[in-house]
């Protein structure tokens, strides 16, 4: 078919031989362990030589990035293109050969917010995932009302001088960046007062210190910032208007987090509880209660995904209503606990192990309480539930 | 292909909608349910609707139709959701439209399709015979009997039975009740001596059949495909079916939903606009998010059954299941959310309600649907 991007059955094709030829098998594997999932950043390292081959290829044609611009790094493929590519990535269960946070959601804002002298000094380095980057939103005392968040910027001279303390900031420990909202004008409304600012994690006076969960991981940090000093051209988009910024980025930031879990990915559910369950000789699952549950899971899972699709195809014609990321969100997250519930249950008390070498110290477990939190990051359920009831629906008093 | 409406379904779309909205609205369901009509629909909105092209939208462009798909049809279906409106659209021009296109000879297209095109022949598929949809279970028989078959069995909701001028039936030509092999559909007169049809109206004021079938003698070119290998046939066109009356679903939703938003914005109590209160926001998000969902899902499945995919019938199955519980849902907060005027009678929400119920029975309800997507997946 000959599009304004090529003909679109030839690049279909292309793609299909070069990613046969060029993804490893071991990267066609579903993601189980979290050295499976390559970070990028200055101190990366890779955990296995097929992990290393698929990211270098990845990141030798811009395919970290495929719809970003060349001169950024990116593919600089047409959306046309670059959901093709997802397609045939996704036929073969081929993995994400780089995560970040720079790629889902500062990327993003960058492109539409920053100056071009920023998207030079950022977006390549994003796209070869030399840097890693962390996102400083939420406080102590500002979760859902994240607009009331109090770490203080001072101007000082070419420079802002940055006090404060950040939570729930994901991967900080690991982060060689950092992107964070600061508060620039105290005087002003909270949602006219705040900046959004880059720096590096290096600088002086910036520490981290990690938040044992109840997974028994560590995957967010406090971070404190004590008198750090950062030059005032690092503030993306106009200083106070950084909340335009963040709420660019949040929109990124739930379509992500929509999307966690192994949505399309694996074997179905209903076959994995059949390991620990069993099947009866016409090989349903040997127990109907769970079977059902485990049905009408699967069904929401791929109608999600159609929705998924179509929100991205509706965007592409500009047609999506921008706050249908939040319904996205609210959904997708649900939906996660709701899978990681079922694996509990059909693990039985396999599951329940938590330092076994049997059970791979616990996984499961560990994953099911890890994914509590997905209808907590990124703003909650009932934050979610709101915004469609004020945005969308256009209820009174939303 | 992108998973929104191209120009020409969306402009369809515009068309369907002024069309039904204007002429058929729910007040035209309301006058045929309280004057006890006869037939059940207009003939005459029926006339009107071939000559928009929708009897035919299904049906070869050489026997007078416009050769479309399952997305259009989709389309067109939405809007008689929207209204509740009564038409021989699902069981003519959608199903035995399909069957014919599909399986019909020479002879059985030219003489059936042109007509099913013009409007002038309504035609209902025989399928179902317990109380819950299930094809296989078919245990109708039709025995060789000289040179063609002899029918004996009973069908219940054959949608539009009651007034069709062409039966297509599903019966056993061998095998048990249970296996998928010896199914075979048959065109049948429903003058025929030893038919017997009741009609049957439903809670949704829509109209069916329960139709006993006695010693019924048909010819060896009334068999629609081929003898004993119906099954598949059947199952294909059930598919379009399913899709279809989801898209139906999806519009009666969205319908009940839109109409108890604005009475969220406009009902008062405690001083404040009942919309003002957090307990109905949020679960009138939630059921948006649902049917938003539910409408991708859709749309996808009628994509996937106009390009031939193999993986159709699975969506199908979620598509169908999805629009089961999303409806449901939709028309329970209608209710509960119209307080008190969501049970009279006078207020719309309640025909809403009852075909929602009506849908779900319609080619498997969202059981029997998640049932059949385990399969698929080896579960």
């Amino acid at each position: 078919m000959e599009t304004s991007e090529g003909n679109l059955d030839h690049f279909r094709s292309e793609t299909r031989s070069w990613l046969e030829a060029n993804c490893p098998a071991e990267m066609r594997r579903p993601v189980i362990k979290e050295e499976d999932v390559f970070w990028g950043g200055r101190n990366a390292h890779f955990s296995s030589a097929a992990q290393q081959a698929w990211f270098e290829r990845m990141r030798d044609r811009g395919w970290t990035v495929p719809n970003w611009p060349e001169r950024y790094g990116g593919g600089g493929l047409g959306p046309q293109q670059t959901k093709i590519l997802r397609e045939e990535m996704a036929a073969i269960g081929a993995r994400l050969p780089l995560s970040s946070f720079g790629i889902w959601m500062l990327g993003p804002a960058l492109l539409k917010y920053g100056t071009e002298a920023q998207k030079l000094e950022h977006l390549p380095k994003i796209a070869r995932g030399e840097i890693r980057w962390c996102q400083g939103y939420s406080e102590p005392n500002a979760g859902s009302d994240l607009a009331s968040l109090q770490t203080r910027a001072e101007a000082d001279g070419d420079d802002f001088i940055i006090n404060g303390q950040k939570i729930w900031t994901s991967y900080a420990n690991y982060a060689d960046w950092i992107f964070c909202l600061v508060r620039t004008d105290p005087a002003a409304k909270k949602h006219e007062g705040i900046s959004f600012i880059l720096f590096d994690m290096t600088s002086p006076g910036v520490s981290t210190k990690p938040i044992l969960l109840i997974s028994g991981k560590s995957p967010f940090c406090e971070t404190f910032f004590d008198n750090v000093r950062v030059p005032q051209s690092h503030v993306v988009g106009q200083v106070n208007r950084g909340w335009d910024v963040a709420k660019y980025l949040l929109q990124h930031e739930r379509a992500m987090i929509s999307g966690m879990g192994e949505r399309g990915a694996g074997r179905p559910l209903g076959q994995v509880a059949a390991d620990s369950v069993g099947a009866d000789e016409q090989g349903r699952l040997d127990d109907p209660m769970l079977r059902g549950q485990i049905a009408a899971f699967e069904i929401d899972e791929a109608a999600l995904a159609c929705a998924a699709e179509r929100f991205t195809d509706m965007a592409k014609a500009g047609k999506a209503h921008p706050a249908f990321s939040s319904a996205m969100k609210y959904y997708g997250t649900e939906l996660n606990k709701r899978r990681h519930e079922l694996l509990m249950s059909a693990g039985g008390i396999d599951a329940l192990e938590w330092e076994s070498g049997r059970s791979h110290e616990g996984e499961r477990a560990r994953a099911w309480l890890r994914t509590k939190a997905n209808s907590i990051e990124g703003g909650t359920s009932e934050v979610m539930l709101g915004i469609v009831a004020k945005r969308i629906l256009e209820l009174p008093g939303a | 292909m992108a998973l929104v409406l191209t120009e020409e379904q969306s402009m369809l779309s515009d068309s369907a909608r002024g069309l039904i909205g204007e002429k058929a609205p729910v007040a035209h369901l309301r006058q045929l349910r309280d004057t006890k009509d006869a037939t059940g629909f207009s003939r005459e909105l029926w006339r009107a609707f071939a000559e928009m092209g929708f009897a035919g939208l299904l049906v070869p462009d050489e026997f007078g139709g416009s050769g479309l798909g399952c997305v259009e049809a989709g389309i067109v279906m939405e809007e008689i959701g929207r209204n509740l409106t009564p038409s021989p659209f699902l069981s003519t021009a959608v199903l035995a439209a399909t069957a014919l296109s599909r399986a019909g000879s020479g002879a059985q297209k030219s003489e059936y399709l042109t007509r099913l095109a013009a409007g002038d022949l309504i035609a209902a598929l025989a399928v179902d015979e317990g109380a819950k949809h299930r094809p296989l279970m078919t245990a109708m028989t039709a025995q060789r009997s000289g040179n063609g078959f002899r029918l004996n069995g009973a069908k219940a909701l054959v949608v539009d039975g009651h007034v069709a001028d062409l039966l297509i039936v599903a019966a056993r030509t061998s095998g048990a009740a249970g296996e998928a092999g010896g199914l075979t559909l048959f065109l049948v007169d429903p003058k025929a001596k030893g038919i017997g049809v009741e009609r049957t109206v439903m809670v949704d004021a829509h109209n069916a059949a329960r139709i006993q079938f006695d010693d019924v003698e048909v010819d060896a070119d009334s068999v629609l495909g081929e003898v004993d290998l119906g099954g598949e046939l059947l199952e294909g066109v059930l598919n379009v079916g399913r899709a279809v009356v989801a898209s139906e679903m999806v519009g009666c939703g969205e319908e009940a939903f839109s109409r108890t938003v604005t009475y969220l914005k406009e009902r008062k109590q405690f001083g404040r606009l009942i919309g003002e209160f957090q307990a109905l926001q949020h679960r009138a998000a939630h059921l948006y998010c649902e049917i938003e969902i539910t409408r991708a899902a859709v749309l996808k499945a009628q994509q996937l059954l106009d390009d031939g995919a193999p993986q159709a019938a699975a969506a199908v199955a979620v598509a169908k299941a999805r629009a089961g519980t999303t409806v449901t849902l939709a028309v329970q907060e209608a209710v509960q959310m119209h307080g008190g005027m969501g049970m009279t009678d006078q207020f719309d929400v309640g025909l809403f309600m009852k075909r929602a119920r009506v849908c779900q029975e319609l080619f498997g309800d969202a059981n029997f649907h998640a049932d059949q997507l385990a399969r698929l997946k080896g579960f």
